[in-house]
């Protein structure tokens, strides 16, 4: 007997549901992926803006972490999150960090009533999964659960649509989640997601997601590829692992020190904690910013951004045509005195300087939901 | 009109005098998918067969478009840099990129026609 690499490229359980559909597909972490279907980016990032979109993300890892209190305090080591005080169903958006708080991945956490359930990047989820088996010295039972896949929808009509497949499913609020029954199978859902539209992500049996989806398509959901999920993730101001995010990069750089809890920011305590503490008081030479070109001119990652004297003084992370936006959009970091919202940068593309201005982000204003309960 | 000639970078050619007409192939977009910037190139400027003489942008990526004859740019079609959209509605028609005052006849021999473009462009597509 020998070992078996298995050099293949993975397929989700809706491989077959998107090449039905006509899906285009890339290699994205290991997986083979719709990046668009028939009708193209542009129209399925319009569809998710206007109606309802269902985006395969089953190449992300679910880990489920089992335990009590003791877990919890030992997490609380590892995330800056008042984890003592989350409620049982309740999300929150944290990191996995290194000892300078750089940034292995960026992530979803919810309480659940065995425990926790985190949402990984694909790229990153089995070296989290060792990172956190080493922090937690493998005391509780983990499970990078690849017997579920992950269905998001997104998008104005989800909550109605969804709502007719899982009775109630309306009633959850925005960062939390709970479990429902489908087809007999316990499927677990959060009011969440990645595109700045109201949303859900459901959890559920590999078996079952075909069924699932297909209810979705035929109450009027359409399958949308990870070309537009990034286009309304960049227009929603998201940070994207491997772009905004990595271990060079600080949540304070990165602009995300809202997604720490404060109480957390008097003890530390957590992984990193020292480095934060210190980018608080002292600041960081570089931070992430919006930019919008003054022209149709797209910049994309790596562009170098100049000021007017013609120095470097930043880099761009992600940057695309923004459908909704009706216009070229980009995320970057930049010398913290060029930060300010109006400030006139110059960016370089194909050999030219072209202005562009700091602005806030998100560029397209999000609308998340409150459940009907509130 | 001439008889409509393709290059191996997926751009059409069409002849009217010494003014050729060029402009990037159906099967060029469809590849590229939603197409949200272009840029080209300044008139009055020459430009040499097989160089760069503009960019097209999908939501995906960036691509050079390629002169397939060499000449001196006499008129450019603004409508396709205020909406490049139409590229994608009308690659082989109105959306034409730009025109030039052809230089060199004998360079349209090496160009493909209608049926060779079509077999060329369905083995590279697999």
């Amino acid at each position: 007997m020998g070992i078996r690499v298995n050099m293949e490229i993975k397929k989700t359980s809706l491989h077959k549901l998107h090449e039905a559909n006509q899906a285009k597909f890339v290699e994205f972490a290991g997986y083979e992926m719709p990046i668009q279907y028939k009708t193209g980016i542009v129209e399925e990032h319009k569809f998710t803006r206007n109606h309802c979109g269902v985006f395969d993300v089953s190449h992300m890892g679910q880990l489920f972490i089992y335990g009590e209190e003791k877990l919890i305090l030992d997490l609380e080591k590892i995330f800056p999150l008042d984890l003592q005080n989350l409620k049982v169903n309740h999300s929150k958006y944290s990191f996995l960090m290194n000892e300078k708080a750089g940034i292995y991945d960026d992530l979803i956490i919810t309480k659940i009533d065995t425990g926790f359930l985190i949402i990984l990047n694909a790229a990153c989820k089995h070296s989290d999964f060792k990172i956190l088996s080493g922090l937690l010295k493998d005391k509780y039972k983990m499970t990078l659960d690849e017997k579920r896949s992950l269905i998001a929808i997104q998008g104005p009509k989800s909550a109605k649509i969804l709502d007719l497949i899982l009775n109630k499913v309306n009633y959850l609020n925005f960062m939390t989640g709970n479990w429902f029954i489908y087809k007999d199978q316990k499927i677990f859902v959060t009011r969440s997601g990645y595109t700045g539209e109201d949303g859900f992500e459901i959890s559920i049996p590999n078996d079952f997601a075909e069924e699932l989806t297909k209810e979705l398509l035929n109450n009027g959901a359409k399958l949308i590829g990870l070309g537009a999920r990034d286009t309304l993730r960049l227009e929603a101001g998201l940070c994207l692992y491997g772009h905004e995010l990595n271990t060079d990069k600080t949540p304070i750089e990165a602009n995300l020190k809202w997604a720490i809890s404060k109480n957390r920011l008097i003890d530390g305590g957590f992984i990193g904690s020292d480095n934060i503490v210190n980018q608080i008081k002292e600041g960081t030479n570089q931070i992430r910013v919006g930019i919008k070109p003054e022209g149709r001119l797209i910049a994309r990652e790596k562009t170098k951004i100049f000021n007017k004297e013609e120095e470097t003084i930043g880099e761009v992370t992600s940057g695309t045509f923004g459908p909704s936006v009706n216009g070229p959009i980009a995320m970057g970091f930049i010398d913290k005195k060029f930060a300010k919202k109006e400030t006139r940068i110059f960016l370089e593309v194909r050999g030219k300087k072209h202005p562009a201005n700091i602005c806030g982000l998100p560029f397209y204003k999000k609308s998340y939901a409150k459940g009907v309960n509130q | 009109m001439s008889e409509v000639k393709f290059s191996k970078e997926h751009e059409w050619i069409t002849l009217e005098g010494d003014i050729a007409t060029i402009g990037i192939t159906k099967h060029a977009t469809e590849m590229l998918g939603d197409i949200v910037f272009t840029e080209l190139p300044e008139k009055g400027t020459s430009v040499e067969k097989d160089g760069t003489a503009g960019v097209v942008e999908s939501t995906k990526a960036a691509s050079d478009v390629y002169t397939p004859i060499s000449g001196e740019v006499v008129d450019t079609n603004q409508s396709i840099v205020d909406d490049p959209s139409k590229i994608n509605e009308d690659p082989e028609g109105s959306a034409w990129f730009f025109k030039l005052k052809m230089k060199d006849k004998a360079e349209l021999d090496s160009l493909m026609n209608k049926e060779e473009y079509d077999k060329f462009a369905k083995e590279s597509a697999s």
